[in-house]
């Protein structure tokens, strides 16, 4: 992959749910390419297509028309199973609600995803590592993440969706459920990991919380504006 | 290993809700130990049976009326089989061969031993119809003996021996095979005389007991009929017992109890499996977020689906493995009280019917989680992270 090459690229895409009293065109001929390394806000009023077009990049759901390539794969060529790897090895989540898995502890919830992927565990530290990076202490990885606050556990996830080395961070309204002080730290992280060349895209309604970003996209009613 | 990391959500996940886990595998327990420890008992019984009784009911045994005589060495008789009888009886059993007995105790002396042992009297032409012969000869003249094989083995009695039977010296001739308990006559313990020797010995002339071998095991009630309506006629004057039909009470009463309690185990293992669903199906329900999380961070449905199918694997298992326990102590019990005798609980062949169960049980968990876990691995990761 030269780096040159877009690392994630819609052409034309399309997206329809179809619901019983009709369509709804949640995205409509939307085309984009983000590069390597890019920071992209993406921004736009409550039901404009955000969710959905993050879904999309993140290879949870496929257009209904247009092309989608990711990492310069064209995911409408692959199956379930094929699409589940990608996430697992290309790409890494980041919600609003911070989604950790309540049966696991920290350092577990770090780790699953490696273990998903390289099918044993981690012996060689990478989770306390990456832990330390997000600036978690030893003495919480063994504490359930109901048992963290909500900035400790935004971080947890920011480590867990680094595990694998993804190219591409998504992350859906990262500080929505954090206070401004917390969400500004979480923002510093982001920003911090896009300038040792991580992709970031991001969704937020927040005007300043995409300032972060080097490039902003709005979306209005299922187009880029 | 990969696996490991489910098999670790599903033991959480179980550990989490214990007690509603436990009231899951209660209904395995009970299914399991139902089902195994009928089995166990069920085939004791029949290796019981079928160690104990050699021929097993081609025969038809006549007592005189009010006089059965209880098993080898006691004696309590009232009155005996006469010649004529004996011919009635021939003349009502058609071509089947009718073998008319003597039986008493009493004292036999081997060298300086001496003891108590059954005495039968009998045709020499009828003895290889209801003995076997294990070693030397048949008995052909009035001097001679034949023993049965555990007196042979008490008093180390070999072809060419001398006893001494009461008052009169006899030559052992053969050694009897072992035979084991019957419903007819019990041999193993006894001495074998002719007729003669036994009517001039003892005095008597009449019977203690008639044997009916029936060639074809299907006319044996209409034989036993024929012989009934013969000599019963005014009064009751024998009594016959048809060892198929003894045999045949045990194994049918038997039988219903079991099949009561097989089916007390395969209700209760239904119900294990409706309580194990809806567990699972709740279990399912209240993690949809959290299958929708693992789903969106890169787990496959196949690892989703193994995850639940884990769970209620655990749950057929722990049940299975307390059901085993139980039916382990419960068929020893049962085989205990029905059988005075537990030997028969560690043969290979009753000791099957342990895993047999467990594997009904474990398959009953499995077959219940199967549709939750489907259900579990096929829900859209979109749909599923949105739920709250
Ligand atoms: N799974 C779905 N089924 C049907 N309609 C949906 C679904 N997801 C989103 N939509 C619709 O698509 C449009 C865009 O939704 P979404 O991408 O969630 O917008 P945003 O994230 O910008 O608020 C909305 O009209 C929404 O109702
Ligand atoms: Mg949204």
């Amino acid at each position: 992959m030269t780096e040159s090459m877009p690392v994630i690229s819609l052409k034309n895409v399309c997206k329809t749910y179809s619901l019983p009293f009709g369509d709804v065109n949640a995205l409509k001929n939307v085309s984009l390419d983000i590069m390597p390394g890019d920071f992209v806000a993406i921004m736009g009023p409550s039901g404009s297509g955000k969710s959905t077009m993050l879904n999309l990049v993140g290879s949870l759901d496929v257009p209904t028309s247009g092309s989608l390539f990711i990492d310069g794969i064209d995911i409408k060529k692959l199956t379930d199973d094929e699409l589940t790897n990608l996430r697992r090895d290309t790409i890494g989540f980041i919600f609003q609600q911070f989604n950790l898995i309540p049966l696991l502890n920290v350092r577990e919830n770090v780790e699953y995803p490696y273990i998903l992927k390289y099918r044993h565990k981690d012996n060689e530290g990478r989770c306390e590592e990456l832990l330390h990076r997000v600036d978690l202490t030893d003495n919480m990885i063994h504490h359930k993440p109901n048992e963290l606050s909500g900035g400790q556990q935004q971080r947890v996830a920011i480590a867990r969706a680094l595990v694998n080395n993804p190219k591409i961070l998504l992350c859906d309204e990262p500080t929505g459920n954090l206070d401004s002080k917390t969400g500004q730290q979480v923002m510093e992280l982001l920003s911090e990991l896009n300038s040792h060349g991580m992709t970031v895209i991001m969704v937020t309604h927040d005007q300043n919380i995409a300032e972060y970003a080097r490039r902003q996209i709005i979306l209005m009613d299922g187009e880029i504006v | 290993m990969s696996n490991r990391i489910f098999f670790e959500f599903a033991k959480r996940s179980v550990r989490l809700h214990w007690l509603r886990s436990s009231l899951a595998v209660i209904g395995i327990v009970i299914g399991v130990a139902a089902i195994a420890s009928m089995g166990m008992l069920g085939n004791s019984l029949v290796l019981s049976v079928s160690d104990s009784l050699s021929d097993v009911g081609d025969s038809i045994v006549i007592y005189p009326h009010g006089g059965i005589s209880q098993g080898p060495g006691s004696v309590v008789k009232n009155d005996k089989i006469t010649e004529r009888q004996v011919k009635d009886i021939k003349s009502a059993s058609g071509g089947n061969a009718v073998i008319p007995l003597y039986s008493t105790a009493d004292e036999i002396k081997v060298g300086g031993e001496d003891g108590i042992a059954t005495v039968y009297g009998l045709d020499t032409e009828d003895m290889p119809v209801v003995l076997n012969l294990a070693d030397g000869q048949w008995l052909k003249s009035s001097s001679g003996a034949m023993a049965g094989s555990r007196l042979a083995e008490e008093y180390e009695l070999k072809p060419g021996s001398r006893i001494k039977l009461g008052d009169n010296n006899l030559r052992i001739v053969g050694i009897l095979e072992e035979r084991g308990m019957g419903f007819d006559i019990n041999p193993d313990n006894a001495v074998i005389v002719t007729d003669k020797f036994y009517s001039s010995t003892y005095d008597q002339d009449d019977y203690d007991q008639v044997i009916v071998k029936v060639t074809d095991i299907n006319d044996i009630e209409s034989v036993m009929d024929a012989i009934d309506k013969k000599m019963n006629k005014r009064d009751d004057v024998i009594d016959a017992f048809d060892t198929k039909a003894i045999l045949e009470t045990i194994l049918d009463t038997f039988g219903k109890i079991s099949m009561f309690t097989t089916a007390i185990g395969g209700i209760s293992l239904l119900v294990a499996g409706v309580s194990i669903f809806n567990v699972q199906m709740m279990s399912v329900t209240e993690r949809i977020k959290e299958i929708g999380i693992i789903r969106s961070i890169g787990t496959q449905k196949n690892e989703v689906l193994r995850m639940f199918i884990y769970e209620s694997l655990i749950l057929g298992f722990f049940g299975a493995t307390l059901g085993a326990l139980f039916s382990f102590v419960g068929g020893y019990l049962a085989i205990l009280i029905m059988l005075q005798e537990t030997s028969y609980l560690f043969e290979p062949s009753t000791l099957i019917y342990i895993p047999f169960g467990m594997a009904f049980g474990i398959a009953t968990s499995l077959i219940s989680g199967l549709y939750p876990a489907w259900k579990a691995s096929n829900l859209n990761p979109i749909e599923a992270l949105r739920h709250e």
